[in-house]
């Protein structure tokens, strides 16, 4: 039958269809693809002081023989050999993971009770959840500074209830827990939907077959309910690792001097030393790191589609 | 019925964790002092301030024509996506497009924005407006295509089919039939498009030129440089002009999927 439709659908309307299939496929290879061509391609070459700050690595097809001798991977060795690019690499990839798994605890539980939750309220918690996530990144990021900053609410809270002395303050804006606080608190609602709509679809008589047989709830939880929110997990998992290594904003405005993450370095290279191959070659570097997380988010996209 | 009050415990921390931080930063808005732990009293003076600074104003008003250009634009070209990927079956360049389609989704945007402010040096474009309007269209749409996609794939057919069957040309079929049932998912995808658009910071940063500071660079400009009530007086703006969006949506959303719901028992009824 889906074969039959499909072949109606390829006699219909030969121009029409072309152009649903093209338009958005050229405005992707041009807008998305052939950067990427030429973020690679600037990143073999050399600083040049003039704007555009590098050399032209290509002028015609005539040029091809210089274009090929111009290339070089000094950029390349430059960023191994300065250990601090590869402690940049190397701290957002541990920040990264570590903030996966704190998102995953905290929304874990949020995820299960809302599939928990009876049907007729679940929408509005799915409503709640998102809303949220509609608030400017840079906003919610913004909201945590007053909260965390020295002189600020968190401070005032524990001075007042008497936790802390009136000398004291609280410690923790400018320094990597500011960071996870911020990561955990903005990437939120992208971990909890996926495993909330992996959760929800479940068969809970499996749940009360392994009750009825006398098995302990805590039990019951490790051997079926989360094998069977995996693809929630991953999705989750993946959806928040890929952009947060390369997060720029929460280090750079909650983070402190020393929290290096590689999206503030690229940052600074460019808008700062203005040395384009370098940023060029650190963004090659951090999109190749995250090629195999990209494509396990792909293939757990299709499956879902 | 013990894992019961587990749950609304669990929720209701959550939630506070997710909402509590906005609350306090509208709540401050309407702080007459200027320090953030003392409360001065109400007031509307921060919003004042932020009317009169005109910087700020300008900002906004590129801001809100970036939104509405490139969301609209994107929610056409994401539509068009979507279309090409549930309906299409087999094209060529089937995986490149759907990779094209679910990379931009997670791809950090310090790489995006780089890439684009490349091809635009690359080409020979001028900075500026435009260019973050096709920067924005590019990341949107692909979000467009996904909210849209989910609604075709759970789509009844059979309308479709019967206007085809009867000799409706298929473009005719598409404005007439297939449009209006998925709109409140191009509506969704619209939104959503425009809000993205109003957020970014990075991807403008990076593609932008003289004369065309969004409100998102703005602000950041000024947070770099310290808290100030007046930048929680813009960001209440936004939150209450996102809410009511969102809500109205919603809304229509609702009303149009009554309407469908009506209209559907009314065709199964039949003439009699």
């Amino acid at each position: 039958m889906a074969v039959v439709q499909e072949a109606e659908d390829q006699k219909q309307g030969g121009a029409s269809r072309w152009l649903v299939v093209a338009v958005p496929y050229v405005w992707l290879l041009l807008f998305f693809v052939a950067p990427f061509l030429i973020i690679f391609k600037i990143s073999l070459s050399d600083t040049a002081i003039a704007l555009p700050p590098y050399t032209p690595v290509f002028d015609g097809f005539g040029a091809i023989g210089d274009f090929l001798s111009q290339l070089d991977f000094e950029n390349y060795i430059f960023l191994t050999d300065d250990p601090l690019y590869v402690q940049a690499y190397l701290s957002s990839l541990r920040i990264a993971t570590i903030s996966t798994f704190l998102l995953l605890l905290v929304g874990y539980p949020i995820a299960l009770a809302m599939a928990r939750a009876p049907t007729s309220i679940r929408p509005t918690l799915v409503m709640m959840v998102i809303l949220p996530f509609w608030t400017s990144f840079l906003i919610r990021v913004y909201a945590w500074i007053g909260i965390l900053k020295p002189d600020g609410l968190l401070t005032l809270l524990l001075q007042t209830v008497g936790l802390m002395g009136p000398e004291e303050q609280v410690q923790i804006f400018r320094t990597d827990t500011a960071v996870f606080i911020g990561i955990v608190y903005s990437y939120l609602p992208f971990m909890v939907l996926p495993l909330y709509s992996a959760l929800e679809k479940m068969d809970n008589t499996l749940l009360e077959a392994a009750n009825d047989l006398g098995c302990p709830p805590l039990k019951a939880f490790w051997r079926i309910t989360f094998p069977l929110s995996l693809p929630g997990v991953i999705a989750g998992a993946m959806i928040c690792f890929i952009p947060i290594t390369g997060e720029f904003v929460i280090p750079d405005l909650l983070g402190g001097a020393d929290t290096l993450m590689i999206g503030k370095t690229l940052w600074t290279e460019f808008f700062g030393n203005r040395d384009w191959p370098l940023a060029s070659a650190v963004a090659v570097i951090l999109l190749v790191l995250l090629v195999v997380p990209i494509m396990i988010f792909q293939n757990q996209q299709k499956k879902v589609a | 019925m013990k894992s019961h009050r587990f749950d609304a415990t669990i929720l209701t921390l959550g939630f506070a964790f997710l909402y509590i931080p906005i609350i306090i930063l509208i709540v401050y808005s309407f702080n007459a002092s200027r320090l953030v732990t003392v409360w001065g009293g109400f007031s509307l003076n921060w919003y004042k301030t932020m009317w009169s600074n005109q910087g700020l104003m300008d900002a906004a008003w590129v801001t809100a024509r970036v939104g509405v250009l490139s969301a609209s634009v994107g929610t056409v070209l994401g539509t068009l996506a979507a279309l090409a990927l549930v309906r299409y079956g087999r094209f060529p360049g089937r995986m490149l497009f759907s990779g094209m389609i679910y990379a931009p989704l997670v791809m950090p945007e310090v790489i995006t924005g780089l890439s684009m402010l490349l091809l635009f040096v690359a080409l020979g474009v001028d900075r500026g407006f435009w260019t973050v309007v096709i920067a924005h269209t590019t990341f949107t749409m692909c979000y467009v295509a996904i909210v849209v996609q989910s609604r075709l794939l759970t789509f009844d057919r059979s309308l479709e089919e019967a206007a085809l069957d009867l000799g409706c040309p298929p473009v005719k079929t598409f404005f007439t039939i297939t449009l209006p049932l998925i709109l409140p998912a191009v509506i969704a995808g619209w939104m959503l498009a425009f809000t993205l658009s109003l957020d970014d910071l990075v991807i403008a940063s990076f593609t932008t030129g003289p004369g065309a500071t969004t409100l998102p660079i703005k602000i950041y400009s000024q947070v770099r440089l310290g808290v100030t009530p007046e930048i929680n007086a813009i960001c209440t703006i936004l939150i209450g002009l996102v809410t009511v969006g969102v809500i109205l949506a919603s809304i229509s959303t609702k009303r149009t999927e009554v309407r469908r719901l009506r209209d559907e028992h009314l065709a199964a009824r039949g003439p009699t």
